[in-house]
Parts: structure tokens; C-alpha cells; sequence
């Protein structure tokens, strides 16, 4: 029977994470936790998309300082944002002297990084590598939306992209390991409604979850938390409630970055946090470090994209969505 | 007195336009775009076929502010056009008549780009 | 569950936007800005001006301070709270050309600004026109056969 999770032979150690965030993030709930922020999102630049590559440079500058390794001995550097030709890591990362591959998977950018940079180093193909995602409120309101002085409304279920960038050093030091990955399906069930990207995503992420208990020896109960990235909270709802019908029970242990980023009371951020940056700063600032102290023993980071496109959407098309899973392990006794 | 109830019409009048596209956007697929085409094409219709005039008669700027008065404009530009010029007057008189809106909103657009940058929301 | 079913599943369990909230401010701010053009248009026609004229300067007067709250980062906000009150108005048009000004200076003057002012207000120009023109033919047709 054909497997869909990929077990690692040669297990990649998270070595070092570094997050950096925008200001509404630094307010938010996690705020304590995040190495370095901008308090107005501007990071010295002089346009958005300028601001998110800014963030993506000092990501990594920050997690390679926290590893002790210079860019000439990462192998391979993975990155991606939501923006056009993926410009904040393009620009952001040319000053790196290090093999490059941009990566596009909308917000679930961060674990597909993770998986491929697991995948390298578990085949033995490199040794050291780099993960780094992003994304920026104003590019993406201005690519995908309006401009950010234009007065609309939102509805109760649309999301707010997080501005932030998180960097992960993946080699054979750390005391968290990548043991298992598995790759997401892309899954349309053909939500058309761009201010509900979480029912969009939702899907995605049950199949990807419905094939991994299928297969893994371990029940949902196994897992400290089962972390999405940035279902918010309709798309946490659907998740939790179609699971459930399915006879996979994760109401005790999910969590979701786009809810734990923001105060979705205090904030006016509608559904929670959405976007690259989204579950790269929360995975950075708060589950790994929590892995490294063994707080946490065992999670599944399921990061889900929505990949949204304005020009399919006006020409009548539907939201695809893809969820890839990252099986983390603390070492810590 | 007279002055109260013009205020008072272009209060009521002014605001029941919105509700109706507030229910638009709330309640049907519509985007505030498209509901912005309807409205001054809806406009520019009911000018013409005479059912837009009273509106104006009664409610001022009530009915002339929102985008239906915009249509409003048009169409009567477009009358006073053609009947002064014929049939170049139905190319001509829309613009004509709402050239100081637009000019305004551009040049005003395009000074405030001069003057300020956009800011993330707090 | 197949696409169909998904999405009414999605629809039904979605939370609405507060409709009455919504419906009570676009009610409230925009009769507030109709009224505030009444107050201009009796000023102006007191002044002197003749009616089709002050109107186009009520029109003006109102892009001025939307464009003007618009730079300054405050139409937004009201927006936000307002809805098709301040979106219907006059000052929505305006709040559209001037934010997609603001926002795309970073593309430069010519090609970002320039070519990009009427990417949200165009549709609203080229479909009032091309209503208006229509009419016009009608009209002029009209008065051939009716004089």
C-alpha cells in the first residue's frame, strides 16, 4: 500500500528559530515572545513590500546569529511569502550567500518549507538549512484587496494578515527533531468567499489530518496540540466539528496560530490572524521554544494554505486550498 | 421652518439610500462595487424616465450627494446636451455635466498622494 | 460532503454581519453627509451661485474633505463603522480615487498613480457614461419622431 507518511530515517533538529513582527502582533497575546518588532510595520523602508523583506533579512540574520552558523555554511535557504513572484523573499534573502529556493504555498508556506528542508536533510542530500516565511498586512491588503486607506467593511469571518516574519535553522544540534511529514493534497470544495479563507482552508486540513490517523500508529490524544496555522476561529470550528463526525476527536488539544497571534476580543481583527508570517511567528516564539524545554513532548504543526488567487476568483473560480503536516518531537527527557 | 424640513428630507432621504445598499451588501453576493455601478446607472434611468427629478425637488442634496445623484447629473446633462447640440450632445453631456466631480476627485486624489503615505491600521 | 453541500454547511454556519447595527449608521452618516451637502448648497445659492452650479460645488466641497480624511488615515475608520453611509455618498467615490493615489505612489507618479488612480472608481465612470450616452441617443430619437 502506498504510504503518505514520510518517516525520516536521519532526523533534522530544529536548531534555532527567530521571529520578527509587526506592531498590532507585539501587542497581541504573544508579544512578550517575539525576538524583534517595528512600531510602525515600516522597518526603516520605504514601501510595504520593502518592510517585508526587511523582516525576512533580519529573520534569518537572527536565527543564524542564535545558531552560531555563518550563511556560507547553510546549504540550502527555503523561503516564501504571499506576495507576487514572492518579492519579500526574493529581495529580502539576496544578501545571504546561500543556495535559494522560493517557495509558494500561500499561508502553509512555513510547513511546506519545514517538510522540503526535513525531506533534504533526512535524504542526505544537505546538512544545514533554512527556513523563512513572511507576510505584511499592507502588501498583502494591496495585492489582494484594497488600499489600506480605503473604507470598507469586513465581515465577521474574514481574517487579518499578519505582519511578521519567522526563520527556522534546521541541522543535527537542537533538542527538537522533525520525525515524520506528510505532503498536503490541494483540496477545492469551492468556497468562493474571500473574506471566509478558514471554511476554505478547513478542508484541506481534514484530509491531511483524516490520512495521517489513518495511517500513524498514534491516536489524536498522542499529541500534546495539533496546531494549524491560520484556520481562524470559523475554520477551527469546521475543522473540530467535521473531525469529530468523522470519528477523530481533536477538540482538546487543536490550536490555531491565527487565535493564539491575536486577542480576537481586544483586537479588531475579526476571525483571528491569517498569512505566511502567521504561523511562522507563533511556531517560532512559542511552540518550539516550548518543545525545547519539553514543556511540549509531541505536536503536529499542520500548516494550510489558501491559495487564493483575486484574478481566478473574478473570473469565477473557487479557493484551492493544500495542508502540509510536520510531526515535531521534543528530546528533552 | 421651510429650511428644518429641507434638512430634514435630505436627512432622511439621504440616509435611506444608504440602507438600502448597506442591506445590498450585507444580505446578497453584490460587491460594494458592483452595488456603486447600480446605483448610478439606476440613476441615470430613473432621471430619465422622470421619477428621479421630484426625489430631488423634495430632498436636495439628500438625493443629489449619493452616487444615484451622480446618474442624476449625467442624465441631465446629457438632455440639456442634446437638446442644444443634437445628437453630439449624448456623447458629450455626461462628462461634461459631472466633470467637476471627477476632475476634483482626481487632482484632489493625486495632491494627497504628494502630501501623505499610507499608514498600517491601529 | 460534496462542493454544493460544503458550501451551504459554510453559509449557514457563518456568523452574519450585524445588519441592524450596519443598517443604523449607513443610515445615520450618510443622511448626516446629505445633510451637511444641504447645509454647502444653501450657503453657495446664498452666496449667489445658481443651482446646477452649486450642486457641482457641493459635490466638490465633499471630495475635498473625504480626500482630505482619506490622506490623513481617518476615512477608513469611519468607514469602518459606517458602511454604505459614507461609501454611496459622493465622499465614497472620492475616498476611492484618493486611496488608490496614496497607495500606489510607491510605483511612481506616472505608471503607479497615474495608471492605477481609477482602478476602483473607474467602473462607476465608464458605467454612468455609457448609461448616459445610451439615454442621449434615445432621447435625441425621441425628439426626431415626437419633435
Amino acid at each position: 500500500m502506498k504510504k503518505d507518511i514520510i518517516k525520516l530515517k536521519r532526523t533534522p533538529k530544529i536548531t534555532s528559530t527567530y521571529s520578527v513582527v509587526g506592531h498590532l502582533e507585539k501587542e497581541g497575546p504573544l508579544g512578550e515572545f517575539f525576538d524583534e518588532y517595528s512600531h510602525d510595520d515600516k522597518f526603516g523602508k520605504d514601501s510595504w513590500e520593502k518592510a517585508e523583506s526587511e523582516m525576512q533579512k533580519r529573520a534569518l540574520s537572527g536565527a543564524l546569529k542564535k545558531s552560531g552558523f555563518i550563511d556560507t555554511e547553510i546549504d540550502t535557504l527555503l523561503a516564501g511569502d504571499l506576495l507576487n513572484q514572492c518579492v519579500g523573499s526574493n529581495y529580502g534573502l539576496s544578501s545571504f550567500d546561500t543556495g535559494y529556493l522560493g517557495l509558494y504555498g500561500a499561508c502553509s508556506t512555513c510547513s511546506e518549507g519545514l517538510l522540503i528542508g526535513s525531506c533534504l536533510y533526512g535524504g542526505g542530500i544537505v546538512n544545514n538549512c533554512a527556513v523563512v516565511t513572511s507576510s505584511h498586512y499592507c502588501s498583502s491588503e494591496r495585492q489582494f484587496r484594497f488600499p489600506l486607506e480605503y473604507g470598507g467593511q469586513r465581515t465577521p469571518t474574514a481574517q487579518w494578515t499578519t505582519t511578521g516574519a519567522g526563520a527556522f535553522i534546521l541541522s543535527e544540534n537542537g533538542r527538537v527533531e522533525i520525525s515524520e511529514v506528510m505532503i498536503g493534497k490541494v483540496i477545492d470544495k469551492g468556497i468562493k468567499d474571500i473574506s471566509n479563507m478558514g471554511a476554505a482552508m478547513a478542508p484541506a486540513a481534514i484530509n491531511t489530518l483524516k490520512r495521517f490517523f489513518l495511517e500513524s500508529e498514534h491516536s489524536p490524544d498522542f499529541f500534546d496540540l495539533i496546531v494549524t496555522g491560520d484556520l481562524g476561529y470559523e475554520g477551527s470550528e469546521i475543522l473540530k466539528e467535521l473531525l469529530l463526525s468523522e470519528g477523530i476527536d481533536i477538540r482538546k488539544n487543536h490550536v490555531d496560530c491565527g487565535l493564539m497571534v491575536f486577542d480576537r476580543e481586544g483586537q479588531d481583527v475579526h476571525a483571528g490572524g491569517s498569512g505566511c508570517g502567521c504561523s511562522a511567528v507563533v511556531m517560532a516564539s512559542d511552540i518550539v521554544p516550548n518543545l525545547e524545554c519539553g514543556i511540549l513532548k509531541n505536536v503536529l504543526f499542520l500548516g494550510t494554505g489558501a491559495l487564493m488567487s483575486p484574478m481566478s476568483l473574478s473570473q469565477g473560480g473557487s479557493i484551492p486550498a493544500v495542508a502540509h503536516l510536520v510531526r515535531l518531537s521534543s528530546l528533552v527527557k | 421652518m421651510d429650511i428644518f424640513l429641507d434638512y430634514l428630507w435630505a436627512f432622511v432621504i439621504g440616509g435611506c439610500i444608504c440602507v438600502v445598499a448597506q442591506i445590498l451588501i450585507d444580505k446578497t453576493k453584490l460587491t460594494p462595487a458592483r452595488i456603486l455601478v447600480l446605483y448610478v446607472s439606476l440613476g441615470v434611468v430613473l432621471t430619465a424616465v422622470g421619477l428621479y427629478e421630484p426625489l430631488v425637488k423634495l430632498a436636495g442634496a439628500g438625493a443629489t450627494v449619493p452616487l444615484t445623484g451622480f446618474g442624476y447629473a449625467i442624465a441631465n446633462g446629457v438632455k440639456k446636451a442634446v437638446d442644444e447640440k443634437g445628437l453630439l450632445g449624448a456623447i458629450t453631456g455626461g462628462i461634461e455635466a459631472t466633470a467637476g466631480g471627477i476632475s476634483a476627485a482626481i487632482c484632489f486624489g493625486l495632491v494627497m498622494s504628494l502630501v501623505f503615505s499610507s499608514r498600517p491600521k491601529k | 460532503m460534496n462542493e454544493k453541500e460544503y458550501t451551504e454547511y459554510v453559509e449557514k454556519r457563518a456568523k452574519k454581519s450585524p445588519i441592524l447595527k450596519n443598517c443604523l449608521f449607513a443610515f445615520l452618516f450618510g443622511g448626516g453627509i446629505c445633510t451637511l451637502g444641504q447645509g454647502f448648497f444653501h450657503l453657495y445659492t446664498y452666496l449667489g451661485l445658481e443651482e446646477t452650479d452649486a450642486r457641482t460645488l457641493v459635490s466638490i466641497t465633499l471630495i475635498f474633505i473625504a480626500s482630505l480624511l482619506t490622506g490623513l488615515g481617518v476615512f477608513d475608520n469611519i468607514a469602518k463603522i459606517a458602511g454604505a453611509g459614507t461609501l454611496v455618498p459622493i465622499t465614497g467615490f472620492s475616498n476611492a480615487v484618493s486611496s488608490q493615489a496614496i497607495d500606489t505612489k510607491s510605483e511612481g507618479y506616472v505608471l503607479g498613480v497615474g495608471a492605477k488612480i481609477f482602478t476602483i472608481a473607474g467602473p462607476v465612470i465608464l458605467y454612468g457614461t455609457f448609461t448616459g450616452v445610451i439615454y442621449g441617443v434615445i432621447y435625441y430619437i425621441a425628439t426626431l419622431i415626437w419633435g
